[in-house]
């Protein structure tokens, strides 16, 4: 915006506001209505919904679903989208990184002086991909299940690890067969063809990426886990 | 109707009508009223009749209390807040029976609970729905362009609050989805791994994990963001909210004459 159109909107704007109206009563009367939403429906929420506990934290346990709050669904299905571990820190940091600093700058890179939506083509576009990216991966986040069954023949000495497996939330990032979520995490269907076991054992004492370390198990559960896993071929 | 506006902030007269803020009457006359005494000390009046009676432009509408309301979410976390960390104990053996304490037992416990966990969502998308708003009134630009800036670290600030706040109850989802989270901050670039460890106050997720993210969200998160609001509303007042975009001043001579409302 040159000298010029920033004089021209201060004078347009000056002439508006002395066509308005005071803050008070007008504005406080809608403030005030808002309020009384807002809280209405935070206590509405709070009495109908209630805020559950969950088992308490352990990390030698085997149960639990690595699930973020919901507002960050959109961040954890970038990861899944883009999977191969050179593309995480991308997903990770780097794309939410390059989003926010557009962001911050948007009134710096975008010069138009026009203000209305339907004569800013560009920016107006944008911000509805953007609104719809963000609500699409969020949907995939809330329907994408936390599964705790794997559905795999497996020879009896292996059931135990099996078990561990299924409920130690390796579904929420691999997949098992035609269990579990495609992603982060790669396919584990054939690892024991892939990985011997002490690379398998090293990957669960201190994984790759944002993978959490499953050292604290159970000293047996663990080498059922990592029997069952070398079983895989 | 009577006038429920106390003496002192009513909206000043014409000068000359005698009424006004400070007049020489005024000054000469015990101040009856508690109101007037205050504003006898502070000379606080000027100011609160500025912003009570300052004009909100042509065409405001409702969208424009989109910001009012992600301040009263904010000010629902902030009481709830303060009631929540009478009862928590930060330390890893006791924080998850303190949180089940605060359910079961204290007065009023799971609504206030319940207020607080539920008032982050609505932040969260009266936060959003503020900025679209912002963004699609080309509110940004000049010569709001620092109120936005400001915004967009408040966005950035809200979100650090859910993250840090998620792992508080230390139930098995928190700690479980923490480690992730704290992973995921670790495969970023360059600062990154950094990150990660000042946020898990070490290598691993510790005892003195917990210990920082409670710090972090009661008092360095929620002190940024109160100043950063401050900033902002400042910045509101003294540039005024913008009109719709579509509503243009027509420069006829006469509407220009309209003042009184
Ligand atoms: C938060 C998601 C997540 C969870 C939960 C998770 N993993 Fe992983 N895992 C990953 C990712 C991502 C990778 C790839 C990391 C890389 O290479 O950068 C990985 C890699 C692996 C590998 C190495 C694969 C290879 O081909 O190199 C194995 C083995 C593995 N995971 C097993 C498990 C097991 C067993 C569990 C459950 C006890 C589990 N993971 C839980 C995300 C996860
Ligand atoms: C804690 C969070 C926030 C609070 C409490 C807040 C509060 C407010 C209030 C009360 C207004 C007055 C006008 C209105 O309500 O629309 C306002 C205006 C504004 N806000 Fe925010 N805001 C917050 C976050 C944000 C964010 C995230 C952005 C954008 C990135 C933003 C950008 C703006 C802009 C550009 C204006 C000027 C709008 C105009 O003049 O029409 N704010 N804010």
């Amino acid at each position: 915006m040159d000298s010029a159109a920033k004089e021209a909107y201060l004078r347009e704007y000056e002439v508006l506001k002395k066509k308005g109206k005071p803050f008070f009563p007008y504005a406080v009367f809608k403030d005030s209505v808002m309020f009384m939403i807002v809280v209405g429906v935070i206590a509405f929420m709070s009495l109908m919904l209630g805020a559950e506990q969950g088992p308490k934290a352990d990390p030698t346990t085997t149960t639990y679903v690595p699930r973020p709050e919901w507002y960050f669904f959109f961040l954890f299905e970038l990861l899944r989208v883009l999977k191969p571990p050179e593309l995480v820190p991308v997903a990770t940091i780097g794309l939410p990184t390059v989003a926010m600093v557009l962001l911050l700058l948007l009134p710096f890179y975008d010069r138009n002086p026009e203000r209305h939506p339907l004569r800013r083509p560009v920016a107006t576009t944008a911000g509805i991909m953007t609104i719809i990216a963000m609500a699409f991966l969020t949907y995939l986040g809330a329907s994408a299940g936390s599964p705790t069954e794997i559905e795999l023949d497996v020879a009896p000495q292996y059931e135990a690890g099996k078990q561990v497996a299924a409920q130690s939330g390796c579904l929420a990032c691999h997949q098992f067969g035609h269990n579990g979520n495609d992603g982060p995490g790669p396919e584990l269907t054939h690892i024991g063809s892939e990985l011997p076991a002490a690379a398998i054992e090293r990957t669960l004492r201190n994984p790759p990426g944002i993978m959490p370390s499953f050292e604290n198990l159970p000293p047996e559960k663990f080498n059922d886990l990592v029997e069952f896993l070398s079983s895989l071929r | 109707m009577p006038n429920l506006v106390p003496k002192a902030l009513r909206k000043p007269g014409k000068p000359g009508e005698g009424n006004g803020a400070l007049s020489p009457e005024k000054l000469k006359e015990a101040p009856v009223d508690l109101v007037g005494w205050v504003d006898e000390r502070t000379g606080a009046s000027p100011f609160l009749t500025g912003l009570l009676f300052r004009k909100v432009p042509k065409g405001t509408n409702w969208y424009y209390t989109l910001g009012s309301a992600t301040l009263f979410a904010f000010l629902v976390q902030a009481i709830t807040g303060v009631f929540l960390a009478m009862f928590y104990v930060p330390s890893p053996v006791e924080a998850y029976g303190s949180i089940t304490h605060i359910t079961n037992d204290v007065f009023l416990g799971e609504f206030v609970r319940g207020m607080h966990k539920w008032g982050a969502t609505t932040m969260i998308i009266l936060i959003f729905l503020h900025m679209a708003r912002t963004f699609f009134f080309g509110a940004y630009k000049y010569p709001r362009e620092l109120n936005w800036v400001i915004g967009v670290v408040l966005i950035i600030l809200t979100l650090v609050m859910g993250l840090t706040g998620y792992l508080l109850p230390f139930d098995q989802r928190s700690y479980w989805a923490t480690i992730v989270a704290m992973n995921i901050t670790a495969t970023g670039p360059i600062l990154g791994p950094y990150l990660a460890d000042f946020l898990r106050a070490g290598a691993e997720f510790e005892a003195t994990t917990l210990s920082r993210f409670y710090a972090l969200h009661m008092m360095l998160v929620p002190g940024l963001i109160i100043a950063l609001i401050g900033a902002h509303l400042y910045l509101v007042v003294k540039l005024g909210t913008t009109a719709p975009p579509w509503v243009r001043a027509e420069s006829k001579p006469k509407s220009l004459r309209e003042e009184k409302v």
